[in-house]
């Protein structure tokens, strides 16, 4: 039946699903369902290590959803993951789990639309000073409304369990992959591509560039807001240090490098890695992790332009023997 | 008398230490197209090899200018010609190398961080030197001193920029490089000897600022974030612009801490928003 109906639409985006594809689509579902059952079997450091795994590969596919085709390198992350963390602990112990989560998905959407709104129309290397300030532009804005307003620093969160935790992260992380994919391949996709190579031009051809900005930039909040709720219910105190923290904006970028763009499995596959190498380097040389993490960043982006995914690619290409004349 | 004393003084002398933490990065970002985000550990391993000939040798904070700044400078014009002319060759779009390089300083940031963590250790410092003050204004004078290198270093680089064959290089990569290179000049060498003088200029505010305020190997995010604001303020690469920039964002800087301390670091950042969402150019940018 179905290879009929791709043979129909031969070229056709939406529904090729040939062997190959249905061979990779299984793969992904396979993979999907062993990390959603992870807790019923192990529990412990394996479930957390993997919690820390879902919380950025959502936060780098979120990241590559806006900045990956529009060019606009975003360091705002933190901002919006940050406000995930202020709203898990206002909301703490008055809402259940999920409704806190989804407020802080709704508030994420909101405020990254006024942020849009206001910034979109900076360029290049502005945006991204700008993305920059305003994480630390909200760090102290919080910390003096606390010191004024409720008279103190920081704030406690009621806990969740690790499955619960990790089972919010899981759905979340299924959400944000899904949601990218979708808008990958629609006329919006499109749309953002053509915005990134020549955003004059994607106007002239009748895209509001405007609202596609901006409704992209505040999608991929909602996801980065989500993350922050829910790991905010890990930590059981939270100040602004913690939350608006600058390392937040830029991991998610370098995860995405590490990975390479090109394609979606990239940021995952990069946020995996690093988010590993991360931990036994903490483990193992605790006073040397952040001098080396700082090392592998310069070497990965002087020496893997495209990532992990770039790598791949070359040595598939070299394996396959390539475009090269018969012998 | 107060408004005098208390805010355009204090303003202006901060202001000279804010023009000087910029400058360098201005010139950074506005020849070798780099957005030095690891700009302020450089002014730190200036504070702190001051810190270091002061208590080693005992040489006087002034002095050790001859020390930190070739120091600084060598680092930079090592990391350009390694790291950054690397990836300037390796990007397709100057879009792509800002993006790259801007993360790889990020890296530097981590690793220059962590070495002087290894080194020094992570507990405050201070250095004792020329704080009495001057006159009936209550000026001290390790800020008056401050303010004069300032100016000094500003007027010798104006002029190294306006009237030197090497500067008029600067100058013509800054404009248009791939030009420049046609007319004969060697790209890489001016951008790294520019990236260098940038780093150089981070090195003497490190030491001038270690002779002021307490000095930490975790100050130079605070001062990055500083100089970001001031060169937006002036217009990204306008060197100008940094200094008047300077003094603006320290009189602002000034005021606000006379009327409610607190909200000085807030004041920094709606400035900064507000400008680069007014005049993204800057005062001095070409519009």
């Amino acid at each position: 039946m179905k290879t009929a109906i791709t043979k129909n639409k031969a070229g056709g985006d939406a529904a090729v699903l040939t062997g190959k594809n249905l061979a990779s689509l299984a793969l992904v579902l396979v993979i999907f369902v062993v990390v959603g059952l992870v807790p019923t079997m192990t529990q412990g450091y394996p479930v957390t290590l993997l919690s820390y795994i879902l919380r950025y590969v959502i936060l780098a596919v979120a990241w590559v959803l806006f900045s990956g085709p529009t060019g606009y390198m975003s360091l705002a992350s933190a901002a919006f993951y940050g406000l995930g963390f202020y709203m898990a602990a206002v909301f703490s112990g008055r809402m259940p789990f999920p409704v806190i989560v989804l407020v802080a998905g709704v508030v994420g959407f909101i405020v990254a639309l006024g942020v849009g709104g206001l910034t979109l129309r900076l360029k290049g290397v502005y945006f991204a000073i700008f993305t920059f300030a305003l994480v630390l532009l909200v760090q102290n804005v919080v910390l003096e409304a606390e010191r004024l307003i409720t008279h103190t620093r920081g704030r406690f969160v009621e806990t969740t369990s690790l499955s619960t935790a990790y089972y919010a992260m899981f759905i979340v992380a299924v959400l944000t992959i899904g949601v990218c994919v979708l808008i990958r391949r629609s006329r919006y996709g499109l749309a953002l591509q053509s915005i990134g190579e020549y955003e004059e031009a994607a106007a002239h051809s009748g895209i509001n560039v405007v609202r596609t900005k901006m409704l992209t930039f505040a999608t991929s909040a909602v996801f980065m807001g989500m993350a922050g709720a829910i790991v905010a219910t890990q930590r059981a105190y939270i100040d602004p240090y913690i939350a608006f923290d600058l390392n937040q904006s830029f991991l998610p970028v370098v995860m995405a490098m590490f990975g390479g763009m090109g394609l979606l499995v990239g940021p995952v596959i990069g946020a995996a890695v690093f988010t590993e190498i991360q931990e036994q380097l903490q483990t193992r040389f605790p006073n040397l992790f952040l001098l080396i993490v700082g090392m592998v960043l310069i070497v990965a982006i002087t020496f893997m332009p495209n990532g992990i995914l770039g790598v791949a690619q070359r040595a598939w290409r070299w394996l396959r023997g390539g475009r090269r004349a018969p012998a | 008398m107060a408004i005098l004393s208390q805010i355009i003084i204090p303003g202006f002398l901060l202001g000279g230490i804010f023009a000087l933490v910029s400058v360098g990065l201005s010139l950074q970002y506005g020849t070798a197209r780099v957005l030095n985000i690891a700009h302020g550990e450089f002014i730190m391993i200036g504070a702190f090899i001051t810190f270091w000939l002061l208590g080693s040798v005992n040489l006087n904070p002034l002095v050790s200018l001859v020390v930190s700044t070739p120091v600084v400078f060598v680092l930079g014009w090592l990391l350009h010609s390694t790291l950054f002319r690397r990836l300037m060759d390796t990007s397709p779009t100057l879009d792509v190398f800002e993006g790259k390089s801007m993360l790889a300083s990020f890296g530097l940031l981590y690793v220059v961080q962590n070495i002087a963590r290894m080194i020094w250790g992570s507990e405050p410092h201070n250095i004792q030197f020329m704080n009495n003050s001057v006159t009936s204004a209550q000026i001290p004078l390790n800020r008056l001193v401050a303010l004069g290198v300032v100016i000094v270093i500003g007027v010798i680089f104006y002029f190294f920029l306006a009237r030197t064959r090497l500067g008029k290089a600067i100058r013509a990569s800054a404009q248009d490089p791939t030009t420049a290179g046609l007319m004969g000049v060697n790209i890489h060498r001016v951008l790294a000897i520019c990236f260098g003088l940038g780093l150089a200029m981070a090195g003497i505010a490190g030491t001038l600022i270690s002779t002021l305020l307490s000095i930490d190997t975790a100050m130079g995010l605070q001062d990055t974030v500083i100089a970001m604001i001031v060169v937006v303020l002036g217009g990204l690469g306008s060197i100008t612009g940094a200094m008047i920039g300077g003094v603006v964002l320290g009189l602002v800087s000034a005021l606000v801490t006379y009327y409610q301390p607190s909200w000085t670091n807030i004041a920094y950042y709606v400035i900064f928003v507000v400008l680069l969402l007014s005049r993204p150019k800057g005062i001095m940018g070409k519009a």
